[in-house]
């Protein structure tokens, strides 16, 4: 016998985005003073530590004030920390023990719907949180405001979105919520510590300069300090490019995994 | 006519469906059909198939073979549509905890579409229906079960569904929240709205179902209105023995060899049909309480297994 056939596909209707959306608002209101206050605190004390810590030794990166360069690259990671964890945590919580979106698959809600709404309002949540630090640095350290900066929330949000993905898709993967330490500690750290935040990845032997391009977080990065010291060339639209299929490809790799794990 | 068409469109068919899930046949060539405006009863122990059948119905579940037509839609190609017309109750509490039971109202309001400005309405109507009008601002995670249960109805009736889906609406509570779910039940079927609950207690399914199906091992066992089972395979009653172990196996060996149909009820030993046993029996064991034949004594009938 083969396996029944999952029916294809609907085009994804914005209102059920939207509903998706309202219920995530709901629960925002009640949850958001611990996730503010974590989403926007562990960045900055790395960012303080490292930055001003570092900074006592290192004071110029490629011309920019240590602290500013840690400030605007720890943009991108904080996105990916804000994501990646709901992504996975809330998903699987709510699809295993909740049992949530068996509830609201019952509704005229589509799969698709349903993982294409979670990823954007994490997404959406995490990029906004994740300037927090670019706006610490510029009240206290110096950074001077630039038009370009402007794209820096989008690119957040992109950022986000890839790692949302990412992380529903890993959450239909699992089978036990402790696997998700083997992620964290073989993925999300290591893509964390090699994707330029800290040290400019020019100084890497070649090799790794090669694999660290294939970290979305090194894009990220990239596109926000060019964003954040007028620098923007066209290799920025190589890294936006990157990012946007990045997104993509999670965005398909979550959907397909999660409809197999929640219709029978 | 629009109207005609409407009351002649089973409100569910239910067609030759079968569903595996690798070696296991959940669900093995069941055929049903609902009429609009009725409450349908599946009846069948646990694992009998009745929760795969209900998924199947919402597109949760795919057939592996068979056609399934809900409201004239056909599940799962049209599911959504389908599911935009019909309201779910689920048999586990998967509400949103920390909500206010107006607030896990509000997001479902979104998630059948309902229009931004009706849906203060909807949700106003929701609440009064499940008898929850003064608890709309309390957090669901401080309800009873009771009440739990009545949030998840009204959840599932917040867009006035012309189908309702209750999945064992009234599993694991007590007497008393049974009795007050059952009214409501009844309520809802006395204003048009087609019901298709599954449950494994008899009384319930008795008491509310216009029809039942009666599954076992993902078959369907008999079908049809309880009075008509009752009486093509339970007859009118049953007499009940009490007394120690071996006085019930006496009793049980002696209607066996008699060619009597019995049942062990707990406590006692049943014998079925009763009114059709000869008195001599009634002479040798005396001491019998005469009830009313039950469903349960049909799908012990039908199937030689327990129900529970």
């Amino acid at each position: 016998m083969s396996a029944p056939d999952i029916p294809r596909l609907r085009a994804v209707e914005p209102a059920a985005i939207a509903a998706i959306w309202s219920r995530e608002l709901q629960l925002f209101r009640r949850y958001w003073r611990p996730t503010t206050f974590s989403a926007v605190l562990e960045p900055t004390v790395y960012f303080l530590a490292l930055g001003l810590g570092l900074g006592s030794l290192i004071t110029e990166v490629d011309g920019i004030p240590y602290v500013q360069f840690v400030g605007t690259g720890i943009v991108a990671s904080a996105a990916m920390a804000a994501a990646v964890f709901p992504g996975m945590f809330n998903t699987f919580v709510a699809r295993v023990f909740q049992k949530v979106y068996d509830g609201i698959l019952a509704t005229p809600i589509s799969p698709a719907e349903l993982v294409l709404g979670e990823g954007t309002w994490i997404s959406v949540k995490a990029g906004l949180y994740a300037c927090a630090p670019l706006v610490i640095t510029i009240l206290f350290f110096g950074l001077a405001p630039v038009p370009t900066m402007a794209i820096i929330p989008f690119v957040a949000i992109l950022t986000g979105l890839g790692f949302a993905f990412f992380g529903q898709w890993v959450s239909g993967i699992v089978t036990s919520i402790d696997s998700f330490q083997y992620v964290t500690s073989a993925l999300v750290t290591p893509l964390f510590l090699v994707s330029g935040i800290f040290f400019p990845l020019t100084n890497l032997p070649s090799w790794a300069l090669a694999v660290a391009q294939l970290n979305p977080l090194y894009h990220s990065v990239q596109l926000v300090r060019d964003a954040s010291f007028a620098a923007m060339g066209w290799a920025d639209l190589g890294h936006a490019a990157f990012l946007a299929a990045f997104a993509a490809v999670m965005g398909v790799l979550a959907i397909r995994r999660l409809q197999v794990r929640l219709i029978d | 006519m629009v109207v005609d068409f409407v009351i002649m469109t089973p409100a569910l068919e239910v067609r030759d469906v079968v569903k595996r899930f690798g070696d296991i046949t959940a669900v093995d060539h069941l055929t049903l059909s609902v009429e609009r405006g009725t409450c349908f009863g599946l009846l069948g122990p646990n694992g009998a198939g009745k929760s795969t059948t209900m998924r199947m119905l919402t597109g949760q579940a795919v057939a592996t073979s068979g056609t399934i037509s809900v409201l004239g839609l056909d599940v799962p190609r049209e599911g959504k549509r389908a599911r935009a017309r019909m309201g779910v109750v689920p048999q586990i509490d998967n509400l949103d905890l920390q909500l206010t039971c107006r607030a896990n109202l509000w997001a479902w309001a979104a998630m059948y579409r309902i229009p931004r400005e009706k849906r203060q309405a909807a949700v106003d109507r929701a609440l009064e229906i499940a008898s929850l009008g003064d608890r709309s601002n309390s957090v669901a995670e401080d309800l009873s079960g009771g009440m739990r249960r009545r949030l998840l109805i009204a959840r599932g009736l917040i867009h006035s569904p012309e189908l309702v889906l209750l999945d064992e609406p009234t599993v694991g509570l007590d007497p008393q929240v049974r009795a007050e779910l059952w009214s409501l039940i009844d309520q809802l079927r006395s204003e048009g709205v087609t019901i298709v609950m599954s449950t494994h207690y008899i009384e319930e399914a008795e008491r509310l179902a216009d029809d039942v199906a009666i599954m076992n091992h993902g078959r369907l066992v008999a079908q049809g209105a309880p009075e008509t089972l009752l009486a093509a395979h339970a007859g009118v009653q049953a007499a009940e023995f009490y007394g120690s172990p071996s006085r019930l196996r006496q009793i049980e060996n002696a209607a066996s060899a008699a060619g009597l149909s019995t049942r062990r009820t707990g406590p006692s030993i049943s014998v079925l049909r009763a009114e059709s046993v000869p008195p001599s029996f009634f002479d040798e064991f005396d001491d019998h309480v005469l009830r009313a034949s039950n469903l349960e004594d049909v799908f012990v009938l039908l199937t030689g297994e327990g129900l529970e």
